[in-house]
């Protein structure tokens, strides 16, 4: 089992979802991100996606995208995101990593570069906005013979008919875009997430993970106890904008509400 | 100039199935997106086969944009370029008067066919993005033409520069939304439309102005504006018997440019050259995708882009809003590449220069995109010989650009 399959089984072993946190690599600076990112596993988060800033983020609303402006301008390059997974694959073997970003800078050197950059610096996944099925190849195949999981998206409006094409070559988990929206901005009603996940859950065994617009540990609980996963991103991006360099404590401690709201109410009592 | 091309198949069956015009194009948009972009391209494929939708199209480009505009022998312009040539030198150069439809400029003809494709889908909404405001203009336009509700994105920056475009769109009735996010600019307003409409996907309609963007937008855009080349091809076998020898378009997303080629594009005696926006220089700030890019993805498809070399993407510049793009349609990289369409770069001076040369010699006062490729007309037409014709897209007029050409010139309004 990989490090993605092994944590997804370990969580559900102990009857709760995981914890899927979302920063920018380079947000504020290069120097910062290694603290942030010990701060989400020290507040307990399971899963790392790690962002790859772009210019135009046009998936992304104001809290993303400022983060991957606040990179880009603090001098953020391809290869300082590449730099900060290795070191963060060496302080935290067991905790896997994913790349979240855009086409542009991850194939402009070639999809074989960056499939063996990924696998190098032992990142896990990568999830790309703007590769839909449809242009798999322009990245999917490189980076399965890699070993390294192309998580696919599906959405609101991906519905029964087109839910085959999404699925096949899908690996690692399912990730459900909860709204047909952008990143940070409005929350999905609880029932049509609950419907979302059932209907996926009888299309696939991958683990489904819920994301876009899961802003409090209320939400992330009620997600958690239908979905496999919980991520969270835009809340946390806007501590690291009003914290920067000082964030990690702050991190932290949101976070840890997050993953404490995730635990099995069983074992709240028992604890 | 007459470069023969040996493929196979007709150079006018692009895209492929899967919107792929040689290695580019393609269809790179968040999965939200792609079921509505697929529900499009069945829609278009609908239409173009109906032969009431291309009755109403072609109505409303006659009743209401004004069409046919004059295919116009610019005189005057040609003796003046003659008498600075070598004896017998001195090509024939004909204007393609677009800049005499409706709202001024060739916008108007793709807004047209995406409203009604808009109506066919039962869309009520349609956004836009805009950089100077000409796209924007005639969306609005469009919007008020078919009572649908409009939002325009367009840069803080260009709100500010454009006031007057920004004052017509509210006349028309559109709400004019001011994007601060990036530098604020085209590119910016274009990735907020697409915020905006993955948001709103299940009752909006996204009309893109220019031959770019997922398929089938490139591939729709393109033919709405191949009247532009049909028109021609009639006009100039009517007047001259015979097909021109060079066609001369401005090219920023390059929608124009392949309205006019594309009916000529198997016509191997014609030779195509697009003219990119150079700004500064191609080695200072510039718009020229083509001289001074490399392949990359952006704004859902494949193309040549201005990027670092992390792909990121670098600002252009053009003193023509509407050339000031980092990007190009699809197709045109494609025919960069095999060759068939050469692309040259005219800096800001230059199309200063020759929005003035055109003004004064014909009475005819361009946009600063379309001197572009007047002043390359006029750098080529002096080494052709005087039995040769060219024909310069006019793509539109210049009224909107009086006041950066002072601006540039240092003269007082």
């Amino acid at each position: 089992m990989d490090r993605l399959a092994s944590r997804f089984a370990a969580c559900k072993a102990q009857g709760r979802a995981a914890l899927i946190t979302f920063v920018t690599g380079g947000d504020p600076d290069v120097a910062a991100t290694p603290a942030i990112l010990d701060a989400l596993v020290a507040g307990g988060a399971d899963i790392i996606e790690l962002g790859m800033p772009f210019t135009d983020p046009m998936a992304d609303g104001p809290a993303i995208e400022l983060a991957n402006l606040r990179s880009l301008g603090s001098g953020t390059k391809t290869t300082h995101i590449f730099a900060i997974a290795t070191d963060f694959r060496a302080r935290h073997p067991d905790t896997p990593l994913i790349l979240m970003g855009y086409a542009n800078p991850m194939l402009v050197r070639g999809s074989g570069w960056f499939a063996d950059q990924c696998k190098a610096a032992g990142v896990d996944g990568v999830i790309c906005v703007d590769i839909p099925p449809e242009e798999d190849g322009e990245l999917g195949p490189t980076l399965r013979a890699a070993g390294v999981h192309l998580v696919r998206l599906a959405t609101p409006t991906t519905d029964a008919a087109r839910l085959p094409a999404v699925l096949n070559g899908a690996s690692g988990f399912l990730y459900h875009v909860s709204v047909a929206g952008i990143t940070g901005k409005q929350q999905a009603a609880q029932a049509s997430i609950e419907l979302a996940v059932e209907k996926l859950k009888a299309a696939t065994d991958l683990p489904i993970a819920v994301g876009f617009g899961v802003r409090t540990p209320e939400q992330a609980a009620a997600i958690g106890r239908i979905a496999d996963g919980v991520v969270v991103g835009s809340a946390i991006v806007d501590i690291v904008g009003s914290h920067g360099d000082a964030a990690a404590p702050f991190v932290q401690h949101f976070v840890a509400s997050l993953s404490g709201a995730l635990l099995p109410r069983t074992q709240e009592t028992a604890a | 100039m007459t470069d023969t091309i040996s493929l196979p198949n007709s150079l006018r069956s692009q895209p492929d199935a899967n919107g792929h015009f040689g290695a580019f194009g393609g269809r790179y948009v968040a999965e939200t997106l792609m079921p509505l972009i697929i529900e499009l391209e069945r829609v278009y494929k609908e239409a173009k086969a109906d032969p009431a939708f291309d009755a109403e199209f072609a109505e409303l480009l006659r009743s209401y944009v004004g069409r046919p505009n004059p295919l116009y022998y610019a005189g005057r312009l040609t003796e003046a370029l003659r008498a600075k040539a070598a004896p017998g030198k001195g090509a024939k150069i004909y204007l393609k008067r677009e800049e005499l439809n409706h709202t001024g400029a060739h916008k108007i003809n793709n807004c047209i066919g995406q409203a009604l494709l808009a109506r066919r889908m039962g869309k009520k909404k349609v956004i836009a993005e805009t950089g100077a405001g000409q796209h924007g203009v005639a969306t609005a336009t469009v919007a008020a033409l078919f009572g649908m509700e409009c939002k325009i994105f367009m840069g803080a920056k260009d709100v500010e520069r454009q006031k007057p475009n920004v004052f017509r769109m509210k006349l028309l009735g559109a709400e004019v939304i001011p994007v601060h996010s990036g530098s604020a600019t085209l590119k910016d307003s274009m990735n907020d439309a697409l915020r905006y409409w993955v948001s709103n996907v299940h009752d909006t309609f996204y009309i893109i102005g220019t031959a770019a963007g997922p398929h089938p937008y490139p591939e729709l855009v393109r033919d709405f504006q191949s009247i532009i080349g049909k028109e021609t091809r009639a006009q100039m076998l009517e007047a001259e018997g015979r097909l021109p020898d060079m066609l001369i378009a401005p090219v920023g997303g390059g929608s124009n440019a392949i309205g006019l080629f594309h009916p000529f594009l198997d016509d191997p005696e014609v030779a195509m050259i697009g003219v990119e926006a150079a700004g500064e220089g191609l080695d200072k700030k510039h718009a020229a995708s083509l001289a001074g890019g490399a392949s990359g993805i952006l704004h859902g498809n494949r193309t040549y882009l201005l990027q670092d070399e992390d792909g990121q993407i670098t600002e252009a510049h053009s003193i023509s809003a509407g050339l000031d793009y980092p990007g190009i349609g699809p197709e045109h990289s494609w025919l960069h590449e095999i060759g068939r369409v050469k692309y040259m770069p005219i800096k800001d001076e230059e199309a200063l220069e020759s929005f003035q040369t055109l003004s004064k010699l014909e009475g005819i006062i361009p946009a600063l995109e379309s001197a572009h490729a007047v002043a390359a007309a006029e750098q080529i037409a002096p080494t052709l010989d005087a039995d040769k014709i060219i024909v310069i897209n006019l793509s539109g007029r210049g009224d909107k650009d009086i006041f950066t050409v002072a601006d540039a010139l240092g003269a007082e309004m």
